[in-house]
């Protein structure tokens, strides 16, 4: 795997506050991947910081491998942090042209990257008088100006309304699937849910999980069941050695598993044992309470 | 170089203010041709501006520059503003996360400053010389490429203060309130030579002192060229005042600026590189 950014150690103290405390984590080449936590847990500041426009107070990170310096790297990277910003009184040709000469690619993607995010018939307009959801799709065509090898997004949703973040969603799925590799910081859970294969879980500028969503709780999962005879589906299960906390929840039991079980043998199970099933289905936590588990647990 | 120069000029050239700032400023730069219209014609009294010297060589390049600097406010508001606009559009941010180092951020705004400073140098020469050529007295050529030194002098003038107002601007971070401050500093220059020669020294010591003040050096660099005008020393005779004064531009003056240009360019650079964006 290629490693596009390590972070290690990283801390950055305002005054008495600390708002990233020793954090280390990696960005593989290929994964999406999302950074989450809650406001104010130190998402945007790291971001700013391997971005060159927070100082760091310690800890080190390195772009591809080290190879390159910070400054020649953000030239292969694409970034929004926050609000969109642009010189208001030019039209988006002329703030493209800008960051064309500032990244020192050549002019030529600038259609291509506004037809992507729907912008090109707007083109001559100045970017003051764009809608919030049109400066954040023109952040992104500036973003993909030099086709980055990662593209970070800060909140990319922010402040739109939900056509604006269907939108925002559609061309980050899209950008997601040529394979480059994103880095998501976010807030909302099911965006980044929808969108990522790998996860950051930040606290109070802590890191509390980097790896893939799928094994970020050691959980087995867990049963929706609905039957005519609940009480006595609820005993039996108790009883079991496979299951552990049973809760009853407007006539749905969720019973949760302490091992591997698949629906199918617990059905048969429970079919021999002389219960019949009105209601099945087997879940796995969704991102927001493994989220919310997480982040108590600590 | 050339990149960062472009796209400061990107930046500049879209700005319809800016825009409309810089073309006056070279109009007004030309318009001092316009002085050698001026012509009194009352009865007996015939007056013709022209005609009294201010076009001789080699008095015309102290005369020119003298003059000329004084339409530096112009490009200085437009400087002001295209550090602090960068602050308050935030796309200072935005330019370093799309990958100009800070260093170079400094640069292309210090590269925009020495342009504007030898653009008006090249302009205020040219105007002089044909100015001089239409108007002067004496053409010989040993004349004409006589005091040059005023024409360095008024470039190195216009870098500097040029580097004040880029340092208020990312100081302030607000055109508004840093061309106030400008205003300010000014005063507090005049200010501090009255205690000084008041209270603490004599006023030859504070006179001294004032010729290393920021903006005082700059202005010390072309001294006012009017009590060398032969129509005005003829009158100082006349009412037995001594004129003699002394208007040659020295190298120490030349190097004070320079030590406060350098100086306020680094700390803008140091300014940038500390603070969190």
């Amino acid at each position: 795997m290629e490693t596009i950014l390590t972070v290690s150690h990283l801390t950055k103290k305002f005054g008495y506050l600390t708002a990233v405390n020793d954090l280390s984590f990696t960005i593989e080449k290929g994964n999406v991947y999302g950074i989450l936590g809650p406001n104010g847990s130190g998402k945007s500041t790291t971001l700013g910081i391997i971005l060159n426009v927070v100082n760091r107070t310690s800890g080190e990170f390195s772009w591809f491998d080290g190879s390159t310096t910070t400054h020649d790297a953000l030239k292969k990277v694409g970034a929004i942090i926050e609000r969109p910003n642009f010189y208001p009184y030019m039209n988006a040709i002329q703030n493209l042209r800008l960051v064309c000469k500032i990244k020192d690619v050549p002019e030529t993607k600038i259609q291509e990257k506004l037809e992507l995010v729907g912008l090109w018939d707007r083109r001559n307009s100045k970017f003051k008088t764009y809608s919030l959801g049109m400066k954040q799709r023109m952040a992104i065509a500036s973003a993909l100006l030099n086709d980055p090898e990662i593209l970070i997004l800060d909140e990319p949703t922010n402040g739109l309304d939900p056509q604006g973040i269907h939108q925002i969603r559609e061309i980050i799925k899209t950008i997601a699937n040529q394979g480059t590799t994103i880095l998501l910081a976010s807030h909302l859970l099911d965006e980044v849910e929808k969108v990522c294969s790998h996860v950051i879980i930040l606290r109070k500028g802590e890191n509390l999980y980097s790896g893939p969503v799928d094994s970020m709780l050691a959980s087995h999962g867990f049963f929706e069941l609905r039957s005519t005879d609940l009480d006595q589906l609820q005993t039996l299960l108790e009883k079991s050695a496979s299951f552990g906390k049973i809760e009853n929840f407007n006539g749905t039991l969720t019973a949760y598993l302490k091992e591997e079980m698949d629906a199918e043998s617990l059905n048969k199970m429970l079919f021999e044992k002389g219960i019949t099933l009105s209601h099945l289905v087997k879940r796995k936590e969704s991102l927001e309470e493994q989220f919310l588990t997480l982040t108590k647990n600590q | 170089m050339l990149r960062l120069l472009q796209i400061e000029f990107i930046k500049l050239w879209n700005n319809r203010a800016s825009k409309v700032l810089i073309i006056s400023y070279f109009v007004l730069l030309t318009s001092i041709a316009l002085i050698a219209a001026i012509k009194f014609d009352i009865g007996p009294v015939e007056f013709h501006l022209a005609d009294q010297g201010i076009f001789n060589f080699p008095y015309i390049w102290h005369f020119n520059t003298f003059v000329t600097a004084l339409f530096k406010l112009f490009l200085a508001i437009v400087i002001v503003s295209m550090m602090s606009n960068e602050y308050s559009n935030k796309t200072i941010k935005q330019n370093l996360i799309d990958g100009l180092s800070k260093k170079e951020f400094i640069t292309s705004k210090v590269l925009t400053v020495i342009s504007f400073a030898l653009i008006s140098t090249i302009f205020v020469f040219v105007v002089s010389m044909i100015l001089g050529l239409a108007y002067s007295d004496y053409n010989e050529m040993s004349i004409i490429f006589s005091d040059l030194e005023f024409l360095p002098a008024f470039f190195i003038k216009l870098v500097g203060f040029f580097s004040f107002c880029l340092f208020l601007g990312i100081l302030v971070k607000r055109s508004a309130f840093a061309l106030g401050f400008l205003i300010l500093w000014t005063i507090f220059e005049q200010v501090v030579f009255g205690l000084l020669g008041w209270k603490v020294m004599s006023w030859e010591a504070a006179k001294a002192v004032k010729r290393f003040f920021p903006l005082e050096s700059m202005s010390n660099l072309i001294k006012e060229p009017f009590t060398r005008l032969s129509a005005v020393q003829n009158i100082g005779q006349q009412i037995g005042e001594d004129m003699k004064f002394d208007y040659h531009v020295y190298w120490y003056e030349f190097f004070i600026v320079i030590i406060w240009t350098a100086i306020f360019i680094y700390l803008s650079y140091a300014l940038l590189k500390k603070r969190d964006l």
